[in-house]
């Protein structure tokens, strides 16, 4: 079951990957790559803690989780924002 | 029959070991300091990585957080530093002479280096020189692992390496601590710390995290430190996580951080030094050799120099990277 979940993560952190690499401006590659990480990062975490035989390291995989969400989130914020200060226009279809 | 779980492993080394030497190249190679500084923190955390595969977790940690997490910021900072300067320097220029504008295309555009040549013919010759010299020499399978092994139980601790650290060779880490002081010394001598400039404003989403950051960063730190004893950590590794909590303090540029009177810093500076000196001298005075800690308390007093020395290490770290002196300085 643990590693079901592990291989089931795996796809987001490679759609993630290859979003950074194909998608044309940095708005759009970080979206690409904080949105599907988070998900894969939390299937394989949850697959991990099914692995965990106890209860402290559960807590650490499920706090480990939090922080990543929360400093990936807020680090994509700030690259974004200094993005749009630098006047890096976002990509359109013309 | 080789499992297939190491032909795996062998793979993923190959793979570490080939991106590690295309980054390498890349950072030497490319003219975008920018671009080599990011590189720099990707070969440190591969680095780090290598570091897990070879077993070895307490310096993957060490190499994370001060490779990539200190070095990687403070070569920022120098580069912004550097820019800013640049700027300055070639509005001058500008000024100075306009006329000749044209002649901007510098010496360094010719595709073919002899310097650099040369320095790939010598490192070449000390490759080769390596390669013969671990030839010629009988390789030492034993190592000391096992004297280690043997002495652990009277060192107070359950965690090999810092019992090597803290205890065997505990000199070497007291002049590490001491290296580090210096550092700090260095810098300060040299100029006050710049101030922020008062415009700049940060975003309201960095300031919460920071302040909700910071706090579980110095928890993740003592633990470390205290974890230390019996599993991977210790003052090095916990120092590197404290000063990381310092340095998103002073990107945030929290104002009353400028406020803290210097007097503070400097106790907090010289107090893993001075720690673990005064442990060293006592024990001299009392067993007649420089740290040889009385077996029984051997524990609690690595404990009391690993605390001492995270504390000082974390704040070392955040001074080199505010890069100066406190502005109220106490000779002035």
């Amino acid at each position: 079951m643990g590693i079901i979940l592990i291989i089931l993560g795996l796809p987001f952190f490679l759609s993630g990957s290859i979003g950074l690499i194909r998608l044309p401006d940095i708005y759009n590659r970080l979206h690409a790559l904080t949105k599907a990480d988070n998900v894969g990062l939390g299937f394989i975490l949850l697959g991990l803690t099914l692995q965990a035989d106890n209860l402290t390291s559960l807590f650490k995989l499920f706090f480990i989780w939090i922080l990543v969400l929360i400093a990936s989130s807020a680090s994509c914020h700030l690259i974004a924002r200094s993005a749009i200060r630098k006047g890096i226009k976002p990509w359109s279809r013309q | 029959m080789v499992p297939p779980m190491n032909i795996m492993l062998a793979g993923f080394d190959i793979i570490l070991i080939a991106s590690l030497l295309w980054l390498a190249w890349n950072i030497l190679a490319t003219d975008d300091i920018f671009k080599a500084v990011v590189l720099f923190i990707s070969f440190s955390l591969l680095m780090a990585l290598c570091w897990v595969r070879l077993h070895a977790p307490d310096v993957a940690m060490a190499e994370a957080a001060i490779g990539a997490g200190l070095t990687g910021p403070l070569f920022l900072a120098a580069l912004r530093r550097m820019k800013r300067i640049h700027k300055s320097e070639r509005r001058m220029d500008l000024e100075e002479k306009r006329p000749d504008q044209q002649q901007t295309a510098g010496p360094a555009s010719g595709r073919f280096n002899p310097v650099l040549l040369m320095l790939i013919l010598l490192l070449a010759c000390l490759t080769g020189l390596l390669a013969v010299v671990s030839g010629i020499l009988p390789v030492q399978t034993e190592g000391l692992g096992n004297l280690v092994a043997d002495h652990l139980p009277r060192s107070g601790v359950t965690s090999p390496v810092t019992a090597v650290l803290l205890n065997f060779r505990g000199y070497d880490t007291l002049l590490e601590i001491m290296v580090l002081l210096v550092a700090v010394i260095g810098v300060w001598s040299l100029n006050p710390a710049p101030m922020p400039r008062q415009t700049m404003d940060t975003s309201p989403v960095q300031v919460s995290l920071v302040r909700l950051l910071a706090p579980v960063m110095t928890l993740v730190a003592f633990y470390l430190v205290w974890q230390g004893a019996a599993r991977v950590g210790g003052a090095f590794q916990g120092g590197a996580v404290l000063g990381g909590a310092g340095v998103l303090l002073l990107v945030t540029n929290f104002t009353w951080l400028h406020a803290i009177p210097s007097r503070p810093l400097r106790l907090g500076l010289t107090l893993g030094p001075t720690v673990f000196l005064g442990i060293a001298v006592w024990c001299m005075i009392s067993n007649g050799t420089l740290l040889a800690y009385p077996e029984s308390s051997a524990g609690s007093l690595i404990l009391v120099i690993e605390t001492a020395c995270a504390l000082s290490i974390g704040i070392s770290l955040t001074a080199l990277f505010a890069g100066g002196r406190p502005n109220d300085s106490l000779s002035e």
